[in-house]
């Protein structure tokens, strides 16, 4: 066992730029002869994270391993630090990230069946260059679409160890629930409100 | 007729003046129509602004509005998606539907609302919308939570300098030479001892009358390159039919004889 475990990992762990895998930790510290168990390495993490309670800084596991980031409640002040890095992601982008992260693998043309209206070039563009989401293969139609996915980057990046922690989809409603309940409401009403002579429009005239 | 029901929000800050008349610079007006993502997020905001029920949409209604913002669209020259006149006729469609008398319905020809497919698809777009928006409220990297690091010191890498003993450096000086005189040989040889020549010196040495044994040819002294220089010249003048090789018998020596 070595003595300074800790600190080792405390050094690797700042200083490697991503997060890191015990495997990583446990092939960077064994020496021959001297192999490291993936039970200390976690014991060693343990502590680290207790020592590290009540400072700026805390260590987090996220998807692709360990890393250390500043506690949350400092954010406002990391905020001003960073103001002109923090980006705002346009309803676009975010509606096609969330049909990748649900729908995954899922083509280009499946994410404009769902939004109605074509993908543009670029936010896929961008979405691969964040390495949020990658092209893991084909799909064997005509035109070979490629199929996307997330990525472990995407899941570091917002903090979380797998997609199980995303919030879920909002239940569907039953389709057959609901054309039986669209026949009920047809029955109960005549035709009136379809034919309703007022122009409800709230739109300015010109 | 007002718009309060449903708050409208350009670009995440509500719009308190709302897009009514003259009064309203076409400008924010612009912008508004502008946010919207395509036909089936524009039918979502109408039907949220007019609380209808998603299940039971007055196509009637929808349609003329929807047709409104879309000709708003027009005189603004905001460039309409395809999409967008696809959904107009695609309402139109639907209400006519509606408006046909039904066929009696029969156990296996089950009556199916015409606005069936629509709602699926209102409300499976509504997901999405609602899963961008958690996934936006969701802590994300450089924006609400800030990754620590530090940089490496400078690496100083111990540069370890062996022991070199004198015979090493023969050995390997030996090894250079060795290399270096192959490498002489290849480059310079050609030049001079030229194939022609050979083959003329060759042919000088022969007369038809009489056999020469074909080691006689080959003068060691001049090294690989010689001997080879002097094969390719016998193969040639062979090629030509100038001289011709003789062997009486397997592993007997071979001779030479010129033609003629």
């Amino acid at each position: 066992m070595l003595e300074d475990l800790e600190s080792i990992i405390e050094s690797i762990l700042f200083t490697a730029g991503e997060p890191v895998s015990i495997e990583r930790l446990q092939q960077l510290i064994s020496l021959p002869g001297m192999e490291i168990s993936s039970q200390e390495l976690r014991s060693s993490l343990e502590n680290l994270a207790s020592y590290y309670q009540n400072r700026g800084i805390e260590l987090l596991e996220v998807a692709s391993g360990y890393r250390f980031q500043a506690r949350v409640e400092f954010t406002p002040w990391l905020q001003r630090l960073h103001a002109r890095k923090s980006v705002r992601y346009s309803r676009t982008f975010l509606e096609t990230l969330a049909l990748v992260i649900y729908r995954q693998p899922i083509t280009r043309g499946e994410i404009e069946e769902v939004r109605g209206v074509s993908v543009s070039t670029q936010i896929i563009k961008s979405l691969l260059e964040l390495e949020w989401i990658r092209a893991i293969g084909f799909r064997d139609v005509p035109g070979k679409p490629a199929l996307y996915s997330t990525t472990q980057k995407f899941l570091d990046d917002f903090n979380l160890k797998s997609l199980n922690e995303l919030p879920t989809l909002q239940e569907p409603k039953n389709l057959e629930q609901l054309e039986k309940q669209l026949i009920e409401n047809n029955a109960n009403k005549n035709n009136q409100v379809l034919f309703e002579p007022n122009d409800t429009s709230n739109l300015p005239t010109h | 007729m007002t718009f309060s029901e449903a708050p409208i929000k350009i670009n995440g800050e509500q719009l308190i003046e709302l897009p009514q008349d003259l009064y309203i610079p076409p400008e924010a007006l612009r912008i508004f129509l502008e946010t919207f993502e395509g036909p089936l997020d524009l039918l979502l905001y109408l039907i949220k602004k007019e609380n209808f029920n998603i299940l039971d949409i007055p196509i009637a209604d929808i349609t003329r509005q929807y047709l409104k913002y879309i000709e708003l669209m027009g005189e603004l020259q905001i460039e309409l998606a395809a999409e967008y006149l696809l959904m107009a006729a695609m309402l139109a469609e639907i209400k006519s539907r509606l408006l046909l008398p039904k066929p009696a319905a029969t156990e296996e020809n089950e009556e199916q609302d015409p606005r069936a497919e629509l709602v699926r698809r209102l409300q499976e777009y509504e997901r999405f919308q609602q899963a961008a928006n958690n996934l936006d409220a969701l802590p994300r990297v450089d924006r609400d939570f800030f990754i620590a690091e530090t940089d490496c010191p400078p690496l100083e890498y111990e540069i370890v300098k062996p022991e070199v003993s004198l015979s090493d450096i023969f050995q390997a000086l030996q090894a250079v030479l060795a290399r270096a005189k192959l490498f002489a040989h290849h480059h310079i040889a050609l030049e001079i001892l030229s194939i022609r020549e050979r083959m003329t010196l060759v042919l000088s040495q022969l007369n038809p009358d009489e056999f020469i044994e074909f080691t006689r040819f080959f003068k060691v002294k001049e090294g690989r390159m010689g001997v080879a220089v002097t094969l390719i010249a016998v193969l040639e003048l062979i090629r030509q039919s100038s001289i011709e090789l003789v062997q009486t018998q397997p592993f007997a020596p071979i001779y030479v004889k010129a033609k003629g």
